[in-house]
């Protein structure tokens, strides 16, 4: 009998296939393809305390192998999620992680108090986005600037956290300890690497940004080592994310490391590739005699 | 249940012009046995007007899939025109008979096909193929203008049910040399319908918001997800932010807040 269950941060999923933050709204649109109780989880569209319109421009940009993005956090703000979204979320069976962004201190503490009284199961403090002062990028580069607001909300917040890591960090390795040492649960990684684009006719960048991020099949092998890196350098459990298509490529963040995985951008290329990666994933798991994911989790 | 991308079947691509072609699809045999599918989507491509596809004629690079508006159903064969403007549609046009593509559709908010009284269907380019379904569907007395830059294409299909048919070239190779803003005269019509080029329709809306008469537009935007979630298709209106794949591609002109 294969048990794909997995017990993290006191929160058990019924498979570590996580939706990633950003490629799957709250969940409303890909339920119309596949029953979203097939996921281990689903993590929210990045939130901040107040709604935002997201960035003007292009938002959205093909490069080989992957696609660079600039939306900006478009979202209805803690409020609007919790009056809005959250009571969709939470009739769908999985874990709901909150994906929660903020460009200071403050605004962090404000939103993770506010989802302090919700359904909510986790929050994944997003110190990673790129594409706006408020996505927290800032946060997410010096470790101990990260330390600092880790531990602040820590100190609030009464759900699991987990923090998620910029892979445009200083010190991925100084960055993981230092959340781990603040009070973080687990640590998701990676977010969108830091990326550029010109258009040579215009003589303009492609993005009013300047800079987007880039994600997709280019940077799996660099977050894989990212994973790999971080999961033994920490006792916490981690969340490996970048770049996944399939489920071989989800067994490779497990064989590095990671407890769960995410799959981000993939959600644009097929609306059922999620649930598509749990069924691979427990038919790899028979094909291969193997019972438990503990079997294979950072085997290299 | 919806489903996911899905097979067709190359049945003509055809070049109507310089980087223009127009590709019939079939679906095909898997989904007729396909006892998980919807009936409606075994036996043919669904689709209203205004209503678009994701085509992927290639595995993953380019890594997107490409949205294109449907141009025509019938008997279950989904027509597309479309233009040639970076390697996915290149890709594309390279298509042989029997090859296999994907699909994923049909997506997006289409035209309103209660609409009343006489219509000007306002075309640039192969921003004609929602129009052209749109006018296979209705019966109302209808005008299309058609600009081109240079050589027309697909006017037999265009003049079928229309009452007058008004071209322009801007290079003056056949009908009227300029834009089509410059022969339309928008107090003869109770609705205008648009697609093409963002300034084309821009001045549509301008021109006709003076005659107090409404203008639907079909947008075009890039995509990644098609199905609403990416939001990197996303355009201002008076009404907030809308996502082009979802709420659109169709909308009202006059509550389009466009880009200087």
């Amino acid at each position: 009998m294969i048990d794909m269950r997995i017990q993290i941060c006191g929160v058990e999923f019924k498979n570590p296939v996580i939706a990633a933050s950003g490629t799957f709204g709250f969940g409303r649109e890909n339920a119309e393809y596949f029953p979203l109780s097939k996921l281990g989880g689903i993590s929210s569209k990045g939130l901040t305390l107040n709604k935002k319109d997201g960035n003007r421009g292009t938002r959205i940009y093909e490069t080989a192998s992957g696609i660079m993005n600039s939306i900006g956090l478009q979202n209805p703000g803690i409020d609007g999620f919790i009056k809005d979204e959250l009571p969709f979320m939470e009739k769908q069976d999985t874990i709901i992680l909150a994906n929660v962004g903020g460009s200071t201190l403050d605004e962090y503490i404000v939103s993770v108090d506010k989802l302090n009284d919700t359904n909510i199961d986790m929050i994944e403090l997003n110190i990673s986005c790129p594409n706006v002062k408020e996505g927290g990028m800032a946060f997410g580069i010096k470790a101990k600037t990260a330390y600092e607001v880790v531990a602040a909300v820590r100190e609030i917040c009464r759900k699991p956290l987990i923090v998620k890591l910029s892979p445009n960090a200083e010190n991925m390795m100084e960055m993981a300890e230092s959340c781990a040492k603040a009070g973080a649960d687990g640590l998701s990684l990676v977010n969108t690497f830091n990326a550029l684009a010109i258009d040579i006719y215009s003589r303009k960048p492609v993005f009013n940004n300047i800079t987007a991020g880039l994600s997709g099949p280019c940077i799996k092998p660099i977050a894989l080592r990212m994973v790999y890196e971080v999961s033994k350098a920490v006792d916490i459990p981690i969340i490996g994310l970048g770049g996944i298509m399939d489920h071989e490529d989800a067994i490779e963040f497990i064989m590095a490391g990671a407890h769960c995985i995410q799959v981000g951008t993939a959600n644009f290329i097929e609306p059922t590739i999620s649930m598509d990666i749990v069924d691979g994933i427990a038919k790899f798991m028979k094909d291969e005699g193997i019972k438990s994911l503990d079997e294979i989790r950072g085997v290299i | 249940m919806k489903q996911g991308y899905r097979r067709g079947i190359v049945h003509t691509n055809i070049q109507l012009a310089t980087d223009v072609y127009e590709m019939k699809l079939m679906p095909h045999g898997d989904n007729n046995r396909d006892t998980s599918l919807r009936i409606e989507d075994r036996l043919g491509f669904q689709g209203n007007p205004g209503q678009f596809y994701m085509l992927r004629g290639w595995q993953l690079d380019p890594l997107l899939a490409r949205p294109i508006s449907i141009c025509n159903i019938s008997n279950g064969m989904v027509t597309f025109l479309y233009e040639v403007v970076g390697k996915g549609t290149r890709m594309m046009s390279e298509l042989k008979a029997g090859d296999t593509l994907e699909l994923l559709g049909p997506l997006g908010t289409g035209f309103d096909l209660e609409l009343g009284g006489r219509l000007a269907l306002i075309s640039g380019g192969a921003g004609m193929a929602p129009l052209i379904y749109l006018k296979n569907r209705l019966e109302n007395d209808m005008d299309f203008y058609c600009g081109f830059q240079s050589e027309p294409y697909y006017i037999d299909e265009i003049e079928k049910g229309v009452d007058n048919i008004y071209i322009t070239t801007e290079d003056g190779s056949a009908g009227h040399r300029g834009f089509v803003t410059e022969l339309f005269t928008p107090e003869r019509y109770d609705t205008v319908i648009t697609c093409g080029p963002t300034p084309m329709m821009k001045e549509i809306v301008k021109i006709c918001g003076k005659h107090d008469i409404p203008v639907y537009m079909s947008m075009e935007s890039h995509m990644a997800c098609g199905i609403g979630t990416c939001l990197g298709c996303t355009v201002e209106t008076t009404s907030g932010i809308l996502r082009v794949c979802r709420e659109g591609p169709v909308q009202l002109g006059k509550e389009v807040v466009f880009d200087d």
